[in-house]
């Protein structure tokens, strides 16, 4: 691809104004420019012209020679000396478009009144601005039946389509997911799905939102309200850290839907179907509403704010204590969290990583990917990408769309280093490294990458030992850029945060005396505590042996780690304080619960992969629910340590006084591979990543998304599944000590030693039943 | 030409240099003339009377007189509005609130796909223009002539779907209820449905 090469203008006159635009710019565009809106249903930018809709048609002329009929403005490239007449200067372009809008009417029902897209409606408005008011139409109108499901989630109703063919484009060309096209011909022409292969697209929800008249919709924005009647709040995406840009949509305190932003540099105008329909949980999860205390019976009780903040502070007082933040945190409770811990704990004992982790990863991440530039535009220029433990389809869906459309503009060679191919690498056509769980470091560093290369490491490469170091020594004799991408939103924000032992705000290490200074005199403090602190497995083992008595705990699931029963034991041991929006299993341990705010009531924002600031305002305005940041800042005061962060903007301000660290970097200690080990017939390796719609807490309320989740199954390779006597569809078995999983089996492609399965997905949620999630040795059988 | 206007200087002005106006002071009329006015309010005595003992006595309205709104039903008793809030788009005091939501088979409230789940008027601000008969696509919302909208409370001003609502006449029949056997929602509208089908009647 060419950087910001000299770009050829071409000039032309379009209703009698010159206007200059790039080679290749369609007309339509060049009138956009020019602020002359020609009516048009088809036409996308993000999209390759069809010309299906022919509502563009206008009067061309190159070079005094005319086009002997109207042209349909969205295919036709400028031209030097070209002339064009919209339907504003030409008669002939008015009444073509009067005519193909008065053919479009014909067999458009009157569903107006309705119909989920009256009142925000192309077709209406443009009916309004460039068609006739009466129909000339006696006949009878073609009808279908009425809105058939082609997926649990989006409604097709046939009769309002225009065949405008914006949904079959989108799902082909940037989703790759062609799973809707356009059948029969003449007026029986009709959206439709394969048989039996319903519309299950992670990025369905984009042809919903770009359907420009109410053919396809959602099923769970059926008939619930009027654009007129919601309120919009520009949002960021809480659900991953691709950080998309949202529009969140509220009636009377209610979020009734999420749209995707319009932002060139991240999501463009796309999101995931996750994004888009997985709001319901502020509502659906039994909320927690007042504050609760343990009494001395040891059940919990309602209790007062003072009450509760007092009974915090106290025995986080009497106590050694350390904080367990998940990764759903904004920028600024990751830094509310980290100052507490500093500040109102006097410890570095903190951890954001709220899942398998490792210290190779902390180093990692301090070496590496704390203040790191690399962002979306480097995929874009990228001559080779790496996938190393990362499923981008499954993890980071727009890191997928940005992949998938430099694989098909410019056909960018992907590399997948991994165990199981993957449906996303199948559709980006990428070399699949096929390796045994637990041996990708080895195959990464036999790659030869250049210094336009980009390795994209996903939050899995901590599960594998020495993967990290091997993704640095690669980096470093390639040149090739480095991109960590987690799963969750918070963790980029809460790294640059210093939510983690090793790190203060700002990639400071704890370690360098200038860089505690620095925070020091910011914070109005004498000193911070100079030793790294543990990291969460180490602080659950502090508080089994009793060197840590206490734990604030914020959004963190035991269950996503893997020892997650000595996790539930420590804190069914220490004294808890649980800043929770609903309740846990942590809640059901804690000694305080204090209920905090849902993104979607509060301010702040999220650090994307990239360390983009995504702000969002808070949409539902009159809840009273807190931020994180709010409370930990009341119990400081309680404690009589006070943090003076009381708001949002005080924590934003704050964090650019103290701007970045410029100083060295601490480095990364290399780990080596662990061998594989060898195996009796009856073993394979487990290998499983999270899908996009899995058992997530933040899609808890919307069946309707979850009936389109990916099957749950395990995958074996055609030759275990021969020495098992296994054919898809039979059940398998996979068992550790812990317990055991019984699944559908799928013989795929997958290293001969390898078994997958879901992480977290309905009848397979590893962590807690199986106890391991990558790397460990399992019986597999039939079952 | 411009440069010739003068730039206006603020002048003073005292209250002594205003002339007073001389107003004519004709003093009482003749004895003759105060007959003349009196006699008009002796005469109307003897005319027809034009008010009523209100609230004892009530007159009739004009036929077309803008009253409550009605939420009229089909004649086998389902509900005539769709929930489609044109009547909320298009009233100017904000005074009407509509939420809709789908029919399913179990729960059928109107015919076609959608009903109005949610149906308030708030007769605080409602200014009886009738812009949402209007709009109304169904013939659903009408306007009676009932006046009598008084009462101690803003709470109950605001009146629910279930205040709004017709009165089930003969032949109806309370819904959730299916549709008329044999037809769909395109029959209610050309109002070819004439009242509830007799197998839907078990109950009476």
């Amino acid at each position: 691809m060419t950087t910001m090469q000299e770009v050829e203008m071409i000039s032309l006159v379009i209703d009698g104004f010159e206007v200059s635009v790039p080679k290749g710019t369609l007309v339509i565009r060049a009138a956009e420019k020019l602020g002359i809106q020609i009516p048009r249903f088809c036409d996308h930018p993000l999209l390759d012209p069809v010309g299906a809709c022919r509502q563009c048609l206008v009067d061309i002329e190159i070079n005094g020679r005319a086009f002997p009929k109207p042209q349909a403005s969205c295919t036709i490239p400028v031209e030097p000396g070209m002339i064009v007449k919209t339907q504003l200067t030409s008669a002939v372009a008015e009444k073509a478009q009067r005519g193909v809008m008065e053919l479009l009417l014909v067999n458009h029902p009157l569903d107006c009144p309705v119909c989920d897209k009256g009142g925000e409606c192309p077709l209406q408005n443009q009916a309004m601005s460039n068609g006739q008011g009466e129909t000339r139409f006696e006949g009878v109108k073609r009808t279908f039946q009425k809105p058939i499901n082609i997926s649990s989630q989006v409604l097709l109703d046939r009769e309002r389509c225009v065949l405008c063919a914006r949904c079959t484009r989108f799902s082909e060309q940037i989703a790759s997911d062609p799973f809707i096209t356009l059948n029969e011909r003449g007026a029986l022409q009709q959206v439709g799905i394969y048989e039996n292969q319903p519309f299950e697209s992670y990025f369905s929800g984009n042809a919903v939102q770009i359907c420009p008249v109410g053919a396809l919709t959602g099923a769970s924005y059926r008939f619930r309200a009027r654009p007129f009647d919601l309120v919009s709040t520009p949002s960021a995406c809480e659900h991953c850290a691709s950080g998309c840009d949202m529009r969140t949509d509220v009636r009377r305190g209610k979020t009734l839907r999420r749209l995707a932003g319009d932002d060139a540099s991240v999501n463009e105008e796309w999101n995931c179907d996750k994004g888009r329909w997985a709001f319901k949980y502020v509502t659906a999860l039994d909320r927690l509403t007042t504050p609760m205390v343990r009494n001395s019976d040891g059940v919990l009780v309602e209790a007062s704010w003072p009450e509760a903040l007092a009974v915090a502070a106290a025995g986080l007082s009497a106590h050694k204590s350390a904080v367990l933040v998940g990764g759903r945190a904004t920028y600024e409770d990751a830094y509310g969290y980290s100052k507490f811990a500093r500040i109102a704990l006097g410890t570095n004992d903190i951890d954001f990583r709220a899942r398998l982790s490792s210290d190779e990863e902390r180093e990692f991440l301090a070496a590496h990917v704390v203040g790191s530039t690399t962002t979306y535009r480097d995929i874009d220029l990228a001559d080779q990408v790496v996938l190393v433990a990362f499923e981008p389809e499954e993890e980071s869906p727009i890191v997928f769309l940005r992949l998938n459309k430099a694989f098909r503009k410019r056909a960018l060679k992907v590399k997948a280093i991994a165990t199981k191919l993957s449906i996303g690498v199948e559709k980006l056509k990428g070399e699949f490294v096929k390796v045994a769980p637990g041996a990708e470091a080895s195959a990464l560093s036999s790659q030869t990458l250049t210094n336009k290369s980009l390795i994209l490491v996903g939050e899995r490469a901590a599960e594998s030992a020495g993967l990290l170091s091997a993704v640095a020594a690669l980096a470093q004799s390639s040149g090739a850029k480095i991109a960590w991408i987690p799963r969750r939103a918070g963790e980029r924000g809460a790294l640059e945060a210093g939510a983690i032992g090793n790190l203060l705000p700002g990639g400071r290490p704890v370690s360098d005396a200038a860089a505690r200074v620095d925070i020091a005199a910011v914070w109005s403090t004498q000193s911070l505590p100079s030793e790294n602190g543990k990291n969460s497995n180490e602080i659950i083992a502090a508080v089994h042996s009793g060197a840590i008595g206490a734990l604030v705990v914020g959004g963190v699931d035991p269950l996503d780690n893997e020892a997650s029963a000595q996790m539930l034991a420590a804190l069914d041991k220490a004294f808890v304080v649980s800043l929770e929006i609903a309740p846990s299993a942590v809640t059901a341990r804690a000694n305080v619960i204090l209920p905090v705010a849902a993104v979607t009531e509060k301010s702040g924002s999220f650090l994307n992969w990239e360390g983009r600031p995504r702000k969002f305002d808070a949409a539902v305005a009159d809840t009273h629910n807190r931020s994180d940041l709010r409370i930990l800042s009341m119990i400081a005061d309680e404690m009589d340590r006070t943090i003076s962060l009381a708001t949002v903007t005080a924590a934003a301000k704050e964090i650019a006084s103290l701007g970045r660290w410029d100083g060295a970097k601490s480095s990364l200690n290399k780990v080596s591979a662990a061998t594989t080990p060898s195996l009796s017939p009856d073993q394979a390796i487990i290998t499983s990543w999270r899908r996009l719609l899995d058992l997530g807490t933040l899609q808890a309320g919307e069946e309707n998304l979850a009936a389109t989740s990916r099957r749950t199954v395990a995958v074996i390779s055609p030759k275990r599944a021969d020495d098992l006597g296994i054919k898809d569809g039979d059940r398998l078995t996979i068992s550790t000590q812990q317990g055991s999983v019984t699944l559908p089996a799928l013989v795929e492609e997958i290293h001969d030693d390898a078994v997958w399965a879901p992480r977290n997905s309905r009848g397979s949620q590893l962590l807690s039943q199986l106890g391991v999630a990558h790397g460990a040795v399992v019986k597999v059988a039939k079952a | 030409m411009p440069d010739q206007i003068e730039p206006i200087t603020p002048r003073e002005i005292s209250v002594n240099d205003v002339p007073f106006a001389q107003v004519e002071q004709n003093g009482p009329k003749g004895f003759f003339d105060q007959l003349k006015g009196f006699w008009v309010t002796f005469a109307t005595m003897f005319k027809k009377v034009n008010t009523v003992q209100y609230p004892e006595v009530k007159e009739p309205t004009a036929e077309r007189f803008h009253g409550r709104h009605q939420l009229n039903r089909h004649e086998d008793g389902l509900e005539k509005c769709i929930g489609c809030e044109l009547c909320a788009w298009a009233c100017p005091a904000d005074a009407i609130l509509v939420e809709g939501d789908n029919n399913t088979e179990e729960n059928r409230m109107s015919p076609g796909e959608r009903y109005g789940k949610v149906y308030q008027i708030n007769y605080l601000r409602c200014i009886f223009c009738g812009l949402c008969i209007e709009a109304c696509p169904t013939r659903a919302l009408t306007m009676t002539n009932e006046y009598e909208l008084a009462d101690e409370t803003r709470e109950k001003l605001i009146f629910e779907k279930s205040d709004l609502l017709a009165p089930l006449t003969q032949g109806m029949l309370m819904p959730p209820h299916p549709m008329y056997p044999g037809m769909d929602d395109s029959n209610y509208y050309r109002g070819e449905v004439k009242g509830s089908h007799p197998s839907q009647d078990v109950n009476k």
